[in-house]
């Protein structure tokens, strides 16, 4: 434990992660109220996906449009087993088959389909919503990285997988609610979620797996692992030439990276009450993509700040200025990709970093050498 | 939207307030426009945001995203609903004061702007949704917060929430009458039923069939689904030509609609020569599809702009006042124009904002000044509404070709036909 | 069910030009894409939104030659065409020039950037022509079907999107393979450097190569309003097929993208006569998935090194 703590002080990010610590289970529960904490902990579930992206992407170089899928993996799990727990034989009483989802019912479905019956269990549902996206994920990753599909072939591939997930659950909406989604769940494990006290309850869960799975990726970049994977990206070639095998490296980052997209999902339907295949079609993924990309692609806490941002900018000014929504975002995202390529964490390191720095060692808070840097700031993304 | 319809005159505005009290005498009678006005301790004893001079009530549509398209009609005829209702004095004496909240086109918006107009706003009633996902996210907050929604929009059933008000049809109250006039009218023998990939044309479809092959004796020949957004149907008109039907049998929507339309046309498979009703298909989608190319086609609604009666003629022309010359009134821009009335007169009725006894003063509630007639609330909180058929001519209007005699019961949860 | 070999016949001759048809509204969406993702690997996001470019500039070529009388109502489409693709170009080059040429060594980046543009540009259809969709009147020549027998129906307007498919792919091949502004093209694909050294401008080879692309996407967009619909958002109907079609086949090469597109657009609508289109269009997708699995640079390889 010592160790693993060492080694995320010695490079960068520790502070960071304190301060998102500070900002997310400190800052957000003491000045929001319950619905905008709320709207939050949503945003906060995107941020998985970010998380996962900035490791794929910003050190793996393999941008996926398909995120959605894995967000969805564990948003259904999550879901399927919520819902059967709403659909106890006495709330469904009045159906032609009790104790099934209402939707099933509606679609003439008259028992329960195998591949839901596992979802009765919670601890299965948890291993599921960690296992079968990480599982997808590399069967993915192996079959594309080993015959070494990779940058924008592989991102418009992973789009085509989003096209086919959501078509097949809109048209299968007998087995998956359809176009609707699984909605109106109400209790975990006869805890209702749509409380208050629960909101503010899962809030803390999400927040606290957050800070759990950017610590995950610090740590992992930070092993030896880490730097392979950064030079992979950026020379290919010469790591194959050294003699590692390129694939397996990039195959484990995305599956590490969808795994948290899992999580990410159930936390959103938590937090939410339903899941709808409209939630990780195509311009869902793509908005996770953004979410990384403003925050900064090389920067794991950044892109929960990014998450935030987004998505509160939405709210605030879709609100107030509709028409202007559009025009806002679009501009902000093409402003990151050609001024700050490395999103607002890229800008804090130049521009707010140094002048922090150089305050605390005037103040003695920091000593000479141990400035911690980003990596790879200074060298082009691929 | 197009913005410029946004500002609108302060002119055509006052002449459509100018309007409202001659339409709605008939509604209120001569009683209550000048009574006195009961203190606001009896009529709102659960907190919702009513004052001795407003109250409060939530639009809630998608203003933004790919639903933009489809829910603009339905936040003007709400919004002139409203301001006829306040320009006669309001309810209880209360002017309504609308809070206007954007969906976004996304479900969990949808469901999170619920909450907050049900907690921060403690709005009276909500006027809103237009997709059945839409409304099934924001449903448990309804039922959790004791909200009260009135939806517009045709929908596949299913469904019966005490805090909602359906004043668009189910899908049974579409279906069956258009299917006996293809049947009895028409000579329609064999259909051929196509829909988009989801909830609603599925469900329709599978009522529809049960209907023709049950109850008429007739027999489907084909029933076919695209994607949502498909957009080449070549194929999918060869499997309908080869089938021959008396009758294609349609519910594809949004942009699938326009190309499923224009496709059917080129391939010479026209109105004139084809039979085909379509259940999706209002004066809103022709404005994309074109009237040349669904000229001679038929749509089940049951409202359609052309409808002639005193009632509509006011509406049409207060709606055009309001929101320019150039407004086009489809079948859910109507029913979304009930809701803010319904609610006046269930409220009305009940004496009282209180969600539960506006509720419960609804079921039975006569509504004679409606655009589409007269219409009735049903227990189940669907309206009784007839249903018509319209033939579209190319330019765009519709001429109503059959009318349902008698209002027809709604019925969500259709009995055999599941 | 029996049918008469006439009927068989019938229906067999109809859905092949139904493949065909779709092949040509494929082809005709992947050409200009092909041209920016295929030599200059631009990932333009908003391909789909240059199309409906083309497709409000018909539709306004439509509304103002509507009031010159018949004769406008019924040629409109012949000047909306050229000027679809004029608009377009024009837009594509002042894109190229604010945006995508300081992103040409970040191919990733022009995904995230002209995604963004995108959604400027729908935002702009939107408050231009409004949310709801629009329809330009198909003139009456373009409308029906040829009927050489009289159970056969080829519809017309698939007819002329075939033949103006025909004329812009070999437009296209004639340019980039056949004339010296290709040669240049190719060259400074190849090697910008090289290509400078040798006089090539190279700048603005990029710029017209760009705008050409964005320009037949504008001819697509204008011939789709005769097939499709008209509205903010429509663009986004196309992308995925449209990227398909030209990373399926082989980006950097022309007759890839026409075998791509041909292969994709029988595969699935004979699929789609037999399982429906719901079903034909993911067994589409996975077996392009599959196939690029197995060759991970589509169909065609391209040629030149990088």
């Amino acid at each position: 434990m010592n160790n693993f703590l060492s080694l995320i002080a010695e490079k960068r990010g520790l502070p960071g992660v304190l301060i998102l610590a500070l900002v997310l289970l400190v800052l957000f529960p003491l000045t929001m109220d319950i619905n905008n904490l709320n709207l939050a902990g949503r945003f906060l579930a995107f941020a998985f996906v970010a998380v996962g992206i900035a490791l794929s992407w910003g050190y793996g170089g393999m941008l996926s449009l398909g995120q959605g899928v894995f967000f969805g993996i564990g948003g259904y799990a999550m879901a399927m087993f919520l819902k059967l727990e709403a659909s106890d034989p006495e709330s469904t009483a009045a159906q032609t088959t009790p104790g099934i989802p209402d939707f099933m019912d509606w679609n003439q479905i008259t028992s329960l389909p195998w591949f839901w019956e596992p979802f009765h269990s919670f601890t299965f549902t948890v291993l599921a919503i960690l296992i079968v996206p990480t599982i997808v994920a590399a069967l993915i990753g192996f079959a594309l990285f080993t015959r070494r599909v990779t940058g924008v072939f592989f991102a418009i591939i992973t789009q085509a997988l989003v096209t086919i997930a959501t078509i097949l659950i809109v048209g299968q909406q007998g087995f998956t609610g359809g176009a609707n989604g699984i909605t109106d769940l109400r209790t975990l494990m006869g805890w209702d979620i749509r409380t208050d006290d629960a909101l503010f309850t899962l809030y803390y869960i999400s927040a606290v797996l957050l800070i759990g799975c950017v610590i995950l990726g610090l740590w992992l970049l930070s092993t030896k692992y880490g730097s392979i994977l950064t030079a992979l990206r950026d020379r290919e070639d010469r790591i194959r030439f050294s003699g590692y095998n390129v694939a397996y490296f990039k195959v484990f980052i995305f599956a590490v990276s969808a795994m948290m997209s899992g999580i990410g999902g159930a936390m959103f339907t938590l937090q939410v009450g339903f899941m709808s295949p409209s939630l990780i079609g195509i311009i869902p993924s793509i908005e996770f993509v953004i979410f990384a990309a403003v925050g900064g692609r090389l920067s794991l806490v950044g892109a929960v700040y990014g998450a935030l941002i987004v998505g509160y900018a939405k709210v605030m000014f879709a609100e107030a200025y509709p028409e202007l929504w559009l025009f806002l975002i679009g501009s902000v995202f093409i402003a990151v990709v050609m001024f700050a390529p490395y999103g607002l964490a890229g800008l804090y390191d130049k521009y707010a970093r140094p002048h922090i720095q150089r305050f605390m060692r005037e103040k003695g808070w920091l000593k000479d050498g141990a400035s911690p840097t980003l990596p790879s700031a200074s060298t082009e993304a691929k | 939207m197009s913005d410029n319809k946004e500002f609108f005159s302060r002119r055509t505005l006052l002449k459509s307030m100018m309007a409202a009290p001659i339409m709605a005498s008939g509604v209120m009678g001569s009683r209550q426009v000048m009574a006195a006005k009961p203190a606001t301790s009896e009529i709102n004893t659960t907190g919702l945001a009513v004052d001795d001079d407003t109250v409060k009530v939530g639009i809630l549509h998608s203003l933004t995203g790919t639903m933009a398209i489809s829910e603009t009609g339905s936040v003007e005829a709400e919004t002139l609903a409203i301001e006829q209702i306040n320009a006669m004095g309001g309810i209880l004496g209360r002017k309504i004061e609308i809070i206007k909240e954007d969906g976004a086109s996304d479900w969990p918006t949808f469901a999170q702007r619920t909450r907050k107009l049900l907690r921060e706003d403690n709005v009276a009633a909500i006027m809103g949704c237009w997709t059945s996902a839409s409304r099934k996210a924001v449903l448990p907050v309804l039922e959790k917060e004791n909200g009260l929604l009135y939806y517009p929009t045709f929908y596949e059933g299913l469904e019966q929430s005490p805090n909602v008000f359906y004043t668009g049809q189910e899908a049974t109250q579409q279906i069956l009458a258009s299917l006996d006039w293809l049947w009895e009218e028409k000579g329609a023998r064999t259909f051929y039923l196509v829909g988009s990939d989801y909830i609603w044309p599925r469900t329709t479809m599978k009522i529809a069939r049960i209907h023709i092959e049950k109850v008429l004796g007739g027999k489907v020949v084909g029933e076919d689904y695209a994607p949502l957004g498909h957009t080449s149907f070549g194929s999918m008109i060869n499997r309908i030509r080869l089938r021959r039907p008396d009758a294609i049998y349609g519910a594809v929507v949004g942009g699938s609609n326009v190309a499923f339309f224009r496709q059917l046309n080129a391939a010479g498979l026209n109105g004139n020569r084809q039979l085909l009703l379509s259940l999706a298909t209002t004066e809103d989608e022709v404005l994309g599809i074109g009237g040349e190319n669904v000229e001679g086609c038929y749509s089940a609604m049951k409202y359609f702009q052309s409808i002639e009666n005193d009632n509509n003629e006011e509406f049409v022309k207060a709606f055009k006042e309001r929101w320019g010359e150039d407004s086009v009134i489809g079948d859910v821009t109507q029913a979304a124009y009930l809701g803010p009335w319904l609610w006046k007169m269930a409220v009305e009725k009940a004496g009282s904002f209180d969600v539960e006894k506006v509720a419960a003063a609804s079921p039975g509630l006569e509504f004679k000044k409606a655009p589409e007639g007269y219409v009735k609330v049903h227990k189940n909180h669907h309206l009784w509404s007839k249903t018509r058929i319209g033939k579209w001519r190319k330019d765009g209007q519709a001429d109503v070709v059959y009318e349902s005699p008698e209002l027809i019961e709604p019925n969500p949860f259709p009995e055999g036909y599941q | 069910m029996d049918y008469s070999m006439q009927d068989l016949m019938a229906i067999f001759a109809m859905q092949g030009f139904a493949g065909l048809s779709f092949f040509s509204v494929l082809l005709l969406m992947a050409l200009g894409l092909a041209i920016i993702f295929g030599q200059m690997r631009v990932i333009n996001m908003a391909h789909g939104e240059f199309m409906v470019i083309g497709a409000y500039t018909t539709y306004v070529v439509s509304e103002v030659m509507g009031g010159w009388g018949s004769w406008g109502a019924e040629y409109y489409i012949l000047f909306a065409i050229p000027l679809a693709f004029l608009v377009a170009f024009l837009v594509g080059m002042v894109v190229e020039v604010l945006m995508i040429r300081h992103l040409y060594h970040r191919p990733l980046d022009t995904l995230l950037a002209t995604w963004g543009l995108a959604l400027i540009m729908q935002q702009v259809f939107r408050s231009v022509f409004g949310a709801r969709e629009v329809s330009p009147s198909t003139p009456s020549w373009l409308d029906g079907a040829w009927t050489p027998t009289p159970m056969i129906y080829i519809p017309l307007n698939g007819l002329f999107i075939m033949g103006l498919t025909l004329v812009v792919t070999l437009g296209v091949v004639w340019l980039m393979y056949r004339s010296r502004w290709g040669l240049r093209v190719r060259s400074t694909m190849a090697s910008r450097e090289m290509s400078a050294a040798v006089g090539i401008n190279t700048r603005w080879v990029d710029r017209l190569t760009f705008a050409l692309g964005c320009g037949v996407a504008g001819i697509a967009g204008a011939a789709f309003t005769m097939i499709s619909s008209t509205g903010p958002t429509s663009g986004t109907l196309y992308i995925v097929d449209t990227f398909l079609v030209v990373v399926f086949g082989g980006a950097g090469s022309i007759s890839g993208t026409v075998v791509s597109a041909f292969l994709i657009a029988q595969g699935q609508s004979i699929l789609e006569f037999f399982l429906g289109s719901s079903m034909a269009k993911v067994l589409t997708l996975l077996v392009i998935i599959g196939i690029l699995m197995l060759r991970p640079e589509g169909l065609f390889k391209s040629k030149v090194r990088r």
